[in-house]
């Protein structure tokens, strides 16, 4: 009891030791730093996956640990990308702009620059003028602020919102999916001020700086290694004390807990936001890597592949989301890159661009059924290590 | 010693059917009081209510020094003034240790970020101990509540229950389940924890009554029926009527 967390749960030792060699393995075959075994574009797919293990850590802690189902995580996800994002393009159409401009006989007047950049970033959309939401998009620390406060703050007052109205179970799960449904088609609006469904475009470059993706892209890489590994110890922290004694103890039986005298929204409200931020710092990763964020991301599928993702590992356990996420993402864009070779069955031809979905949801239904701990479960076994001490 | 809780004139109605009909009662500061009826007596409703759980119709629920009202208060302050409740079936968390279960409970600030930086220190864990000890537990602290006996839980609920050290604690058929051995420890129990703080306890197994020995209330169809000691209440023509006499 009085050793400290990390000495107390040798899984999360071993975690980032893997993390980090898989780190510095991933960097000694990339193009940029390494040998060229590793192709960039398969250095993005696995920076993004490392993203996505980000976003899973925080939903095992809503989902896994604290027993709500939020189906609208990728939201948060998704808000975190496009605040990330306006600085990204903000930034890059400046230079450009600003080297345009340059070439005439006057310098450009700070007005002219200005009116440029939002003829160049809405243009797309029929306007010229940058909305007010962007007031700040100069400035990359406001940016980076409102990476963890735009989606902590929704979090904040939708989470306030159902929980003390003590929305609970499938309903609770059901309002979330409406949440992401109505903030995707809010974005898919032109008026929205970030650019409809175009989205925000060419996130992959960075202002400033001269150096090919192959560079870029490690460097995200290891940003996103960075942050699952500070993420991972922050959530492990969390649930190895009495708070995580205490929101086990909400899944369980939220009753109890109540009279026990803990206020029981307070503690939901807490992980729903802690995990939001969680959840918008994993975006702010994940979309410059991708290049491109647009409506369709924040889509209530998104959110519930993610749900997926951590059953299959197996949730409650932290390692658990990660490998699961791991795994059925990178299996995801393994058999829809059409990399899969296609299976012929007498006169059908089972393509797995096709058929990866079945073949997912057919997984999902076993692991539900036979392996209710997920992969991580299967781990345990293994090792032996059946019951979790929680002490 | 000054009355803990006070409740009068309760009322509570679930669609039309009186559950608590206009009922009064109170306790002292240390003291220890069973509760009887039969089914349907609303004797759980009536909890619910000292509780906060629910939400009379009208009437009042004053508690403690400064006669405060519950009514309106949640669930988690009204613990927090000092209100420990045990359900009728065990509710321990299963997936933890007999430790955390009575950490959790342990009487410290419940504020989430108090809770997030509390480390527990040598006295917390001295206490949890002797708590182990006195619900005879001493031996399985690293056990996980959900391999403990049913019986086991019953106590370790009791256990976390005075571990929240409450002013008055609201017990619901502790003795159920239980064999003559465990019901014999558990109401010594009982009766040493009424000595420091009032203790309510719902039941309806009259030799457990018996052997608490102490002031009865019957209830029934949701107000007191007959109040006094056990042999009292069982000489009640009212009470043999509705409760023994069937």
């Amino acid at each position: 009891m009085h050793r400290s967390f990390i000495a107390r749960n040798p899984s999360i030792l071993i975690f980032l030791s893997l993390l980090g060699l898989f780190t510095l393995g991933v960097t000694v075959l990339s193009e940029g730093f390494g040998v060229g075994v590793i192709s960039t574009s398969f250095v993005k797919t696995l920076g993004k996956t490392l993203c996505l293990c980000l976003i899973a850590v925080a939903m095992d802690l809503i989902w896994g640990y604290a027993g709500i189902l939020s189906l609208g995580h990728f939201a948060f996800f998704g808000l975190g990308g496009y605040m990330i994002g306006m600085w990204l393009m903000y930034e890059r159409t400046r230079q450009i702009v600003a080297g345009a401009l340059s070439d005439g006989a006057l310098p450009p007047t700070p007005e002219e620059v200005q009116a440029a950049i939002g003829n160049q970033i809405f243009g797309v959309v029929g306007g010229s003028d940058l909305p007010l939401i962007w007031t700040f998009a100069n400035s990359l620390t406001v940016q980076l602020a409102l990476v963890v406060l735009v989606p902590g703050l929704f979090a904040l007052v939708f989470g306030w919102l159902a929980f003390r109205a003590r929305v609970t179970g499938v309903y609770l799960s059901i309002l979330t999916q409406a949440m992401t449904l109505g903030l995707a088609l809010y974005l898919f609006q032109n008026a929205s001020g970030l650019r409809g469904n175009n989205g925000l475009s060419g996130l992959q470059n960075l202002p400033g700086v001269d150096l090919p993706q192959s560079v870029v892209s490690l460097w995200f890489f290891w940003a996103s290694a960075l942050a699952l590994g500070l993420g991972y110890l922050l959530a492990a922290w969390l649930v190895a004390g009495k708070f995580g004694s205490v929101i086990r103890g909400i899944r369980d039986n939220e009753a109890r807990v109540r009279f026990l005298g803990y206020s029981v929204e307070g503690y939901k409200l807490a992980i729903f936001t802690l995990t939001a931020c969680l959840a918008g710092i994993a975006g702010a990763l994940y979309y410059p890597q991708a290049g491109i964020i647009n409506p369709a991301e924040v889509a209530p599928i998104a959110s519930i592949y993610l749900a997926v993702w951590v059953a299959i590992g197996g949730r409650g356990r932290l390692y658990g989301a990660v490998i699961g996420t791991a795994f059925v993402s990178l299996m995801s864009s393994w058999f829809t890159g059409g990399q899969a070779p296609d299976v012929t069955l007498g006169g059908y031809t089972i393509k797995w661009v096709d058929w990866w979905l079945v073949l997912l949801g057919l997984s999902f239904v076993a692991v539900t059924l036979y392996a209710p701990r997920g992969i991580a479960g299967a781990l345990d076994r293994l090792t032996g290590n059946r019951r979790r001490k929680a002490s | 010693m000054s009355t803990l809780l006070e409740v009068s004139g309760v009322t509570v109605s679930f669609d039309g059917f009186r559950a608590i009909n206009n009922l009064s009662f109170r306790i002292e500061g240390a003291e220890l009081r069973a509760v009887i009826g039969p089914n349907g007596a609303g004797k759980t409703t009536f909890m619910d209510i000292v509780t906060g759980k629910t939400r009379p119709d009208s009437g009042q629920v004053r508690y403690g020094d400064k006669s405060m009202s519950l009514i309106g208060m949640s669930e988690a302050k009204i613990a927090q003034a000092g209100i420990g409740r045990k359900f009728q079936k065990p509710t321990v968390f299963e997936d933890q240790t007999v430790q955390a279960n009575l950490l959790m409970a342990l009487r410290k600030p419940r504020g989430a970020l108090a809770v997030l930086l509390y480390r527990p220190d040598a006295p917390d864990l001295d206490r949890v101990a002797e708590l182990a000890g006195e619900i005879g537990l001493g031996e399985h602290l690293d056990r996980l509540s959900g391999e403990l006996s049913h019986g086991q839980k019953q106590w370790l609920e009791i256990g976390m229950l005075l571990a929240q050290d409450p002013k008055l604690l609201l017990v619901d058929e502790p003795a159920a389940g239980m064999t003559p051995a465990e019901r014999e420890k558990t109401t010594a129990i009982l009766v040493e924890a009424a000595r420091t703080r009032a203790v309510v306890v719902v039941e309806h197994d009259m030799e457990f009554v018996r052997r608490l020995n102490c002031k009865v209330t019957v209830l029934h169809e949701g107000a007191v029926l007959a109040e006094g000691s056990l042999d009292h209440v069982t000489k009640n023509q009212d009470v043999i009527d509705v409760y023994l006499g069937r």
